[in-house]
């Protein structure tokens, strides 16, 4: 599995089908489609007013809003505002929407519950506060899902990325058996015990609003009150993205690329910056974007069994380095003064 | 005497870890208890999503007062010992009992607070309880299997108190989290506490819970003339989902119907937890499902199976997609992508693995009297279905897949190998009994046995990554449920022989006693190294049969004697060796015994050679007599060397006699 597939797996949009060539979809297949109201309220949120709402709520909860990573990643807990601000003694709290790229799903914008570019709405607090289930109850209630007439339940589900080094023990939130949701706190980090434990949540927002608003493609969610839909804004680049990755992304360039980024990451984390600390924010993009070209190579089929457990190996080395680094500098930041 | 009410209120509790938290809390309490002296009448643990709870009976409100004697110097020691003797134990001379010139001390020792050793045990059990994953939370330290919220500790209606952690015990919690009043109350007892949790919506006890599903999913199948698909495993999980289960049965797109019924059901428990439906007397599944919610909702549940049908939709969506797109590619083409599939690192891709079952499965085949090209051809399909995509979806169709995949363009009895060769999967699995099938069922499991033994991935102690030891079990299983005639080692290659022969023993061993048989008997026979299962376990049940309801001590006492005079005189050298006869002279019981076992011994060999164990068993019996007869009236150890070497060639070749059936000597013991 790519390291970014061993991240939140099943929090892609929808199921997580294998072996399914892009070309067709269940949808194909004539299945009647259920459109059934699943609100209490009278107009379900729109996609970006789920955001909006989202947002309010957790800026309320003393999280910082922040805007997505510039970088591509597989999943909202690689951005270093989660990854790596999970290490250390410092208290945080953020929320933030983080594109997720898992170029392997791509479906050419033919599959109603797959994208090779989505969207996950990712907050995390540290250390998480004793009542961080009800809050994260409270962000389900201020999206209209009532849980006195929907049934939400906390399924065990222990999460584990061996690639990142990192685990931790939580759940899969059911709404009406579907999954909404995954609540984890986090244990280790960069194989690293976390000194103050984050509590981490994650969202699958385009799987979210399809539920809030009750439609059977992703393509059909309405993006905003004026009626703009996900698919006009998106279906284009699912189309040309897909081809991209699967069609068009040079492996040779890929692999060199790759090399190219591991052998960047200790080489930055050799420099110091300004005031004696290490360098490691840029260093940890080196190790999302060695991380992201090893998902376009697999999605092109590149990587052989046998190989992928080294490259895996390899990410999770750079991503260890990047972690000890982080802890180090914040330690020789308080020894400072 | 006073009653101990413990609540370990936590988020929630991964259902499969339930059972066994209540058992150890049980455990670990009575434990602590018993180790403080703290007496008690009866003791019960409830797990549930949320909480963990005890409550006992009985208890003491503090240990009985104790005299604890310690002892000092003589009478006579000099005065710094004693004056260090009256420091330590903080009496005076005078306090001091003599006894034979010895000083000892006798302190009384109050008995302590219940309470308090309550307040300690807690401690201890909370700190290390033994959850199979446990986390930290927050800024603590604290390892629990989720955040610990709260902890309610009453003795005698007190609140019992101490703090772990910064969590201090009290007299609150909480009920259900979405229903009735969700403020946090009080309790003083265990009955007020499991009345005011009923009265928030909170099923205490795990039983009660699973009665309440299968009553309400009974009921709400049955309100439309439908029956519940019963499933125990399913039942246990999802009582340990919910605090207040609430069945509802809700409709699926009858569509879907046309997907095989393991597809359908495999979807609902896997993914979604749901029940199977099925009408009355029909085959197959009704288009319905019973989901397990934790909420009675005021809308009687609309929104919530609105919900999970749609959810379920999407989930046999998926799955007929696959099982439509699976069955454009024959088997036989799929056989080439496990080309490039490895099984293991050491033993090679799929594809050679299958070629190594074909080949096992054709030599076996006569052994089971299946035709060796179809037992070939099936274990040929056997793994092709590995790369579809319903068993990507769901590893747990696998060989079921390929039995549908195959039927119609294979002959059946191929297609039911492919289907079940993977059995028997457990101790309550079925055993096949078709013979292509269990020819493909035993070559895949000697397959894996043979290739994991010969790269030295033995199982040990309680590691068994590869699962041999239920492979293992399967083999034995299949062989003796079949009756197949076959000495193992022979499946086995030289390099492993040894080694896997001896583990098939110890495997056959342990169930054999798992099955409730006496241990010396099944050692009796298997030290023979027999490696004919069947013949095995026929001689264990030969002698079962012959000493069930026997004084089995009076029955060998002739042949144990005897043996022991052989084991006494081989210490001393040879024992002599040859021909026994009936010297002149001899006692009327040694000519007895002689012609008894002359008479005797070759039906025994001949009774053995034709497997007729039992009668070989009772043939031995009719020596007992004259064995018996022999020891009260002749002296082995007689001063004339020939009668006695004659006397001890005699007991030898009974000995011998007994052997050729098992070995005596380990019986009873």
């Amino acid at each position: 599995m790519a390291w970014d597939n061993l991240i939140r797996t099943s929090l892609r949009p929808m199921v997580r089908p294998r072996f399914q060539p892009p070309s067709r979809t269940p949808h194909d297949l004539g299945l009647r489609p259920l459109t059934l109201g699943l609100m209490t309220t009278a107009e379900p949120l729109s996609f970006q007013d789920l955001i909006l709402t989202l947002h309010a709520y957790w800026s309320e909860q003393g999280c910082v809003i922040l805007q997505p990573h510039d970088v591509e990643v597989g999943a909202g807990t690689l951005h270093p505002a989660t990854v790596l601000r999970a290490l250390g003694k410092k208290p945080w709290r953020a929320a933030y929407v983080q594109p997720s790229r898992r170029p392997g799903d791509g479906r050419y914008g033919e599959n109603p519950n797959r994208l090779q570019h989505y969207y996950q709405y990712q907050v995390i607090l540290k250390p998480n506060p004793i009542d961080m289930q009800a809050l994260y109850l409270g962000s389900l209630r201020a999206i209209g899902l009532d849980p006195t007439l929907h049934d939400v339940r906390f399924v065990e589900d222990d999460w584990e990325n061996p690639t990142v080094g990192a685990w931790g023990l939580g759940w899969e939130v059911w709404c009406d058996g579907m999954e909404v949701s995954q609540y984890t706190y986090f244990q280790q980090v960069g194989g690293l015990d976390v000194d103050l434990v984050a509590g981490e949540l994650t969202y699958g927002l385009e799987r979210l609003a399809m539920y809030v608003q009750g439609v059977d493609s992703i393509f059909d969610l309405k993006f905003n009150k004026a009626g703009v839909t996900y698919g006009e804004v998106f279906l284009e680049n699912e189309r040309q993205g897909s081809t991209y990755n699967f069609e068009i992304a040079d492996v040779e360039t890929l692999k060199r690329q790759f090399e190219d980024m591991e052998r960047q990451v200790p080489r930055i984390l050799a420099h110091t910056g300004p005031q004696g600390q290490p360098v490691v924010l840029p260093a940890y993009d080196h190790v999302l974007k060695a991380s992201h070209l090893f998902n376009l190579m697999d999605a092109r089929g590149a990587i052989a069994v046998a190989e992928r457990q080294n490259y895996i190996g390899r990410i999770r080395d750079l991503a260890k380095m990047c972690a000890q680094k982080w802890v180090e500098a914040e330690q020789g930041e308080r020894a400072g003064g | 005497m006073a009653e101990l009410l413990l609540e370990l209120f936590s988020e929630e509790i991964p259902a499969r870890m339930q059972r066994q938290a209540a058992d150890d809390l049980a455990r670990l309490m009575r434990a602590q208890l018993q180790e403080q002296g703290v007496a008690l009448d009866r003791l019960e643990t409830y797990a549930g999503p949320r909480r963990l709870t005890l409550v006992a009976d009985g208890l003491p409100l503090s240990q009985a007062d104790r005299l604890e004697e310690r002892k000092g110097p003589k009478a006579n020691a000099p005065e710094q010992a004693l004056a260090g003797f009256l420091r330590s134990t903080g009496l005076t001379r005078d306090q001091l009992v003599e006894r034979d010139g010895v000083l000892f001390a006798v302190i009384e020792r109050k008995g302590r607070q219940t309470a308090e050793i309550i307040a300690e045990s807690v401690d201890k059990i909370v700190r290390g309880f033994p959850w199979p994953k446990s986390m930290r939370w927050g800024a603590g330290t604290l390892r629990w299997v989720r955040p610990l919220q709260r902890i309610v500790c009453l003795l005698d209606g007190r609140i019992v108190p101490f703090e772990i952690d910064g969590l201090i015990s009290g007299d609150v919690t909480e009920g259900h989290r979405f229903m009735g009043d969700p403020a946090p109350f009080q309790v003083t007892d265990f009955a007020d506490y499991r009345r005011k949790l009923a009265a928030r919506h909170v099923v205490l006890d795990a039983a009660d819970r699973m009665r309440r599903i299968l009553d309400g999913a009974r009921a709400v199948c049955a309100a439309r003339g439908l029956e519940l698909v019963e499933d125990d495993g399913l039942l246990d999980e999802v009582s340990g989902l919910a605090e207040w289960p609430t069945p509802m049965l809700g409709d699926m797109d009858p569509a879907f119907l046309s997907l095989p019924p393991e597809v359908i059901r495999t979807s609902m428990r896997t993914h979604q937890k749901y029940f199977a439906v099925r009408a009355p007397g029909q085959p197959g599944l009704a288009p319905h499902f019973v989901t397990v919610a934790n909420i009675a909702p005021t809308d009687g549940g609309k929104l919530i199976l609105a919900g999970n049908s749609k959810v379920l939709a999407g989930r046999l969506s998926d799955a007929r997609f696959f099982w439509t797109e699976d069955r454009k590619v024959s088997l036989d083409d799929r056989l080439e992508k496990l080309k490039g599939v490895t099984f293991h690192a050491k033993l090679g891709t799929l594809y050679q693995r299958v070629e190594r079952i074909e080949a096992l499965a054709r030599r076996i085949a006569p052994l089971v009297g299946a035709d060796p090209d179809l037992a070939a051809r099936a274990a040929r399909l056997a793994k092709a279905d590995l790369g579809t995509g319903m068993v990507g979806e769901f590893p747990e169709l696998q060989g079921i897949m390929g039995g549908y995949y195959a039927r119609g363009t294979e002959p059946d009895a191929v297609a039911d190998a492919i289907r079940d060769h993977y059995k028997p999967q457990g101790p309550a699995d079925t055993v096949p009994d078709a013979p292509v099938t269990v020819a493909v069922a035993l070559a895949d499991k000697i397959d894996t046995l043979t290739g994991f033994f010969s790269i030295d991935e033995k199982p040990t102690g309680s590691r068994d990554p590869f699962a041999l030891r239920r492979a293992a079990l399967g083999v034995i299983r299949l062989i003796l449920t079949n009756r197949v005639r076959v000495e193992l080692r022979s499946l086995f290659p030289a390099a492993v022989q040894d080694d896997l022969t001896a583990f098939f023993a110890d495997r056959l061993k342990v169930m054999l006693r798992d099955e409730g048989r006496r241990h010396d008997l099944v050692d009796a026979v298997f030290v023979l190294g027999d490696d004919d299962l069947v013949r095995v376990v026929a001689r264990i049940d030969a002698l079962t049969d012959y000493f069930r309801d026997q004084d089995i001590g009076a029955v060998l006492a002739g042949y144990n004697r005897a043996a022991s005079i052989l084991k006494a005189e081989a210490r001393k050298g040879p024992l002599p060796d040859g021909p026994v006869t009936v010297l002149p002279g001899a006692p009327v019981a040694e000519a007895e015994l002689i012609r008894s076992l002359v008479h005797v011994a070759p039906l025994v060999e001949a009774a053995v050679r034709n497997e007729q164990f039992g009668p070989a068993m009772s043939t031995l019996g009719d020596l007992r007599g004259p064995i018996d007869a022999f020891f009260e009236q002749v002296l082995v150890n007689d001063p004339d060397s020939d009668i006695r070497d004659n006397r001890l060639k005699l007991l030898n070749q009974i000995r011998d006699t007994f052997y050729i059936v098992a070995d005596f000597s380990l019986i009873g013991g």
